[in-house]
């Protein structure tokens, strides 16, 4: 069972009330309980079961401008003590920073918590097997589909609470239902896999099992027997399971600790144009049962909406209390990064943007970490498949695709087919003009 | 003799108890407690940004039969905690009986000493260290314009007990130092990354003010960038530096020769034991064994002394990396491969050392005998599709070869290559054998467990360059 507020609460005012008898000037605590259980399963067969109960404390003490911080998983109060101790110690000797501070007090959170946040069913193993050997026989029922890599189910409580010597002591509960199914595909001596994956906090809007099946199949047959194909600079389209991947880095590029020091291709770029005209960007904590929403971040700071890119140009940061402050800006509740991150729906539907030209590459797998922040480089592996005259042709793999992100943010065109499944979403994505290393 | 239960409200007997009667019916499992204390400071923009002290503790309880695993963990250590595992690992397992095989090899390895890194070094002369390495940085050229330095020590110390009373322990010391370097020159700006480490003592690592040299590499890496073209793209001929560039035998054959996705018959490699797999010449290991390295164990995470295995010999595949699982369905041997994260994750074979042997040829001779291709020195990671056999690795130093001499440095490209074929197309090996420098963590099913890598300048015949001139 996950812990109730009341036993959290006990944790963070034990840590509290020492650390400010040692003689801190200012602490904050993040109390955490979760109880996770997974199943997988492989070849229509248990292969695992999985069952987890964490704890954890963080606090973090401050004496004037310094600071230090400490986490534990042994929550028993001999433990919790010693830390704390050792955490005052550490702190005293910690060369001071002028931007160190709790967050500003009328930034705190307070107001309702009305997102539906928490789904309290709960699946028995015998539930989530059922659920997931459905998945892996419709996926078994495409006769290409000859191994699985190994098929699963989580369900995932949590609560926390986030405590400060300013007074502010909240915390919630959240759940997470999760499901994926990967499968491996064989014709002709060509081998692949892929896979499907749904997350939702409720259990009822994760994709159904059959859905979730015959997508990971269809991925996974339609890579079989890959070309490879020559060097050439053209048009990709990228699916939407990979167009999302362009929005985390973009906040990345973003955030007030790469602004504040310098270390992003986007400084500078605040009231400029960064995207083509028709290129908006959200990040909305504030929608109902959604993966990223949240009440507030990480220091407690009420989540506001914002609008990131409008017309192509750069409106915000995505900034916390320390970072703020070297930048002269107040947080705007982003110490935890972005909530429900969002490209709004282009104006073109799908099928006119795989025919907007005769010959386009469609993305559907990037790998390696090739993206430089620092100075928008960007060069990963890709598998994907050619598109002629608007048809799906044949499958693709082992090149390379590379560019500049200055570049490809302005010759971004989106697709109309926005859906909210994870905490980042993008339509379909058409990026003009990329260069492919092949043969 | 228990350390980790000392404390607690659990005693040996009862957990003794509880394993043998959860366990007696089933194939395999144990009782993993572990007791982490790590240590992280971090000095960015100037400033010590954060000191973290993390004290972690708890158990993984494991029961195993046939090929279905149940795993159960908690930071509460008690037998209320650990009954409830058991509850749980017997649910799962109810419609399954199996033999314990109690066997397990012993040893007396020390391959590093029992020390604990965190304490044997003073806060203040940590944050001292790491001034100096900023401002030594700092002071290397006017164009350096963001230095970030960090200091990680981790004591691990980690205790199994097995079904019937036995209890085998190990306790990890682990260092890194790192650091990086961004300078901006004439509007571009480009990074350099360092690190070195290991398992012992931070003194030992800073010897003859050996953190100069780390700035000093940083600072030569993100230098060399500033002055690079853009990459060619395609396929050519590519000369890899020795040591870390190894991350390529990692990405290309490593984790296609690990047990579990062979067993599944997943892996591009699972029905190539005995065929050739390499050209001649060319032979790679995985050591467990190598004093002091960031990826030796005593012991794995199993109780299995790691060993060293032979994978490719001469160009023939010979083994797959094992643990006790995979081992027993597949009827051979743990290699003393089974690692885990933490106690928080269920064991799978993993890579240590994974090392190409040296052979007789000079770099220069490689570097004389391409045309048209690239010199990589340095790369920031890599990433694989087991099924497929792509990988991928990302160069963060690297030079275009133009008639057999090194030319103009070139921006980070990635390398893409196929695992199964890539290695038949090695032309050359190098005489210069050297392993990383003691930085690396390997990823996979979402753990991250510390690994080396090592091998010599090596000539490969084909590979695609992803660059943007074509």
């Amino acid at each position: 069972m996950i812990k109730d507020q009341d036993y959290l609460k006990k944790i963070a005012d034990i840590c509290l009330s020492k650390s400010k008898k040692l003689g801190s000037t200012d602490a904050s605590i993040l109390v955490q309980s979760s109880v996770s259980e997974n199943i997988n399963v492989r070849n229509k067969k248990l292969d695992g079961s999985e069952r987890s109960e964490n704890l954890g404390v963080v606090l973090t003490t401050y004496l004037g401008k310094k600071k230090s911080s400490i986490a534990s998983s042994n929550l028993k109060e001999s433990n919790l003590n010693e830390l704390v101790d050792r955490c005052i110690e550490t702190m005293k000797i910690t060369p001071e920073d002028e931007y160190n501070s709790l967050p500003d007090k009328d930034l705190h959170f307070s107001g309702l918590k009305d997102l539906d946040l928490y789904d309290e069913t709960h699946l028995s193993n015998e539930d989530k097997i059922n659920y997931i050997k459905e998945a892996e026989d419709e996926a078994f029922s495409n006769n290409k589909i000859v191994n699985t890599n190994g098929s699963g189910f989580g369900e995932n409580k949590s609560n926390f609470l986030l405590a400060n010597s300013n007074g502010f002591a909240d915390g919630y509960k959240t759940s997470q239902f999760t499901a994926y199914c990967e499968v491996v595909s064989k014709s002709n001596g060509s081998m692949e896999r892929d896979y499907e994956y749904t997350s939702k906090r409720f259990y009822n809007d994760i994709l159904k099992p059959k859905e979730l099946g015959s997508i990971a199949a269809d991925h996974a047959v339609k890579k079989l027997n890959p070309k490879k194909i020559k060097s050439e600079k053209i048009s990709l389209i990228f699916d939407k399971r990979i167009s999302k991947n362009f929005l985390s880095i973009f906040a990345s590029a973003i955030s007030s600790s790469a602004i504040a020091k310098g270390t992003t291709f986007l400084k500078d770029k605040l009231n400029q144009k960064v995207f083509n005209t028709e290129i908006n960007i959200n990040d909305r904590g504030d929608i109902k049962k959604a993966n990223g929403s949240r009440y507030f971040d990480s220091e407690g700071i009420g989540i506001i909406n914002l609008n990131l890119i409008k017309n192509g140009i750069l409106q915000d940061y995505l900034i916390d209390t320390y970072n703020g402050k070297k930048i002269n800006r107040k947080s705007n509740g982003r110490a935890s990064g972005t909530t429900n991150l969002y490209f709004e729906n282009g104006s073109k539907t799908f099928s006119e943007l795989i025919k907007s030209e005769k010959k386009l590459l469609y993305i559907k797998e990037t790998i390696g970490h090739g993206t430089n922040i620092i100075n928008g480089d960007y060069s990963v592996g890709a598998s994907g498949i050619m598109i002629e005259n608007g048809e799906f042709s044949y499958p693709v793999s082992e090149i390379t695709i590379a560019g500049n992100l200055n570049n490809i943010f302005q010759n971004i065109t989106l697709a109309d087919d926005l859906e909210f499944n994870y905490s980042t979403n993008s339509p379909t994505m058409h990026v003009e003009g990329m260069i492919v290393g092949g043969k | 003799m228990t350390f980790l239960l000392k404390n607690s409200e659990l005693s040996i007997e009862k957990a003794d108890k509880i394993v043998s009667e959860t366990l007696n019916c089933c194939d395999d499992g144990e009782l993993y407690i572990e007791d982490t204390k790590s240590e992280t400071i971090v000095l960015d923009d100037n400033k010590i940004k954060s000191s973290n002290y993390t004290s972690d503790l708890g158990y993984g309880f494991r029961a195993v039969t046939g090929d279905t695993v149940a795993y159960s963990h908690s930071n509460e250590i008690s037998e209320k905690s650990l009954k409830n595992s058991s509850d749980n690992l017997k649910s799962t397992l109810k419609n399954n009986s199996g033999t314990y095989n109690s066997e397990i090899k012993k040893t007396n390895q020390k391959l590093y000493k029992d020390i604990d890194p965190i304490e044997s070094k003073s806060m203040k002369s940590k944050i001292e260290l790491l001034n100096n390495m900023n401002e030594y940085a700092r002071s290397k050229d006017s164009s350096v314009k963001q230095v970030t330095a960090s200091l990680l020590a981790e004591k691990k110390n980690i205790e199994i007990i097995r079904s019937g009373g036995e209890l085998l322990s190990d306790n990890r010391p682990l260092v890194r130092i790192n650091m990086s370097v961004m300078v901006e020159k004439n509007g571009r700006k480009e990074t350099g990354v360092y690190g070195i480490g290991g398992r012992q003592d931070y003194d030992e690592y800073l010897k003859n003010d050996n953190w100069k040299k780390v700035c000093d590499e940083a600072f030569r890496i993100a230098n060399t960038n500033i002055e690079s073209k853009p990459s060619p793209a395609g396929e050519m001929k590519v000369v890899l530096g020795p040591g870390w560039p190894a991350i390529l035998i990692h990405e290309a054959v490593g984790h296609g020769l690990e047990g579990d996705f062979n067993r599944k018959k997943t892996s591009a490699f699972h029905d190539l034991v005995g065929k050739k797999v390499a050209s001649k010449g060319v032979t790679i290991i995985d050591d467990g064994t190598i004093d002091n390295r960031r990826g030796s164990l005593n012991i794995d995470d199993e109780g299995t002394p790691t060993e060293r295995t032979v994978l490719i010999e001469d160009g023939i595949l010979k083994n797959f990396m094992q643990d006790r699982l995979n081992a027993r369905l597949m009827n051979t041997k743990s290699t003393g491969n089974g690692r885990r994260e933490s106690y928080k994750h269920v064991v799978m074979p993993r890579m240590r050392n994974t090392i190409m042997l040296g052979g007789t040829n000079t770099q220069e001779e490689m570097i004389k005998s391409v045309d048209k291709g690239i010199f990589a020195v340095s790369f920031g990671g890599g990433q694989v599709d087991i099924t497929s056999g792509k990988f991928v690795f990302n160069c963060t130093e690297a030079y275009e070869i133009n008639n057999g001499k090194v030319g103009a440095p070139i921006k980070g490209a990635t390398l893409i290559g196929d695992g199964p074929s890539s290695l038949k197309e090695i032309l050359m090996v190098g005489n210069d054998m050297m392993l990383d420098p003691g930085i690396g963590t390997c990823g996979k099913a979402g753990q991250g467990v510390p690994v080396g890598v090592g091998q010599p300048s090596l000539l490969i015949n084909n590979m695609t360059v992803g660059g943007t001139q074509l």
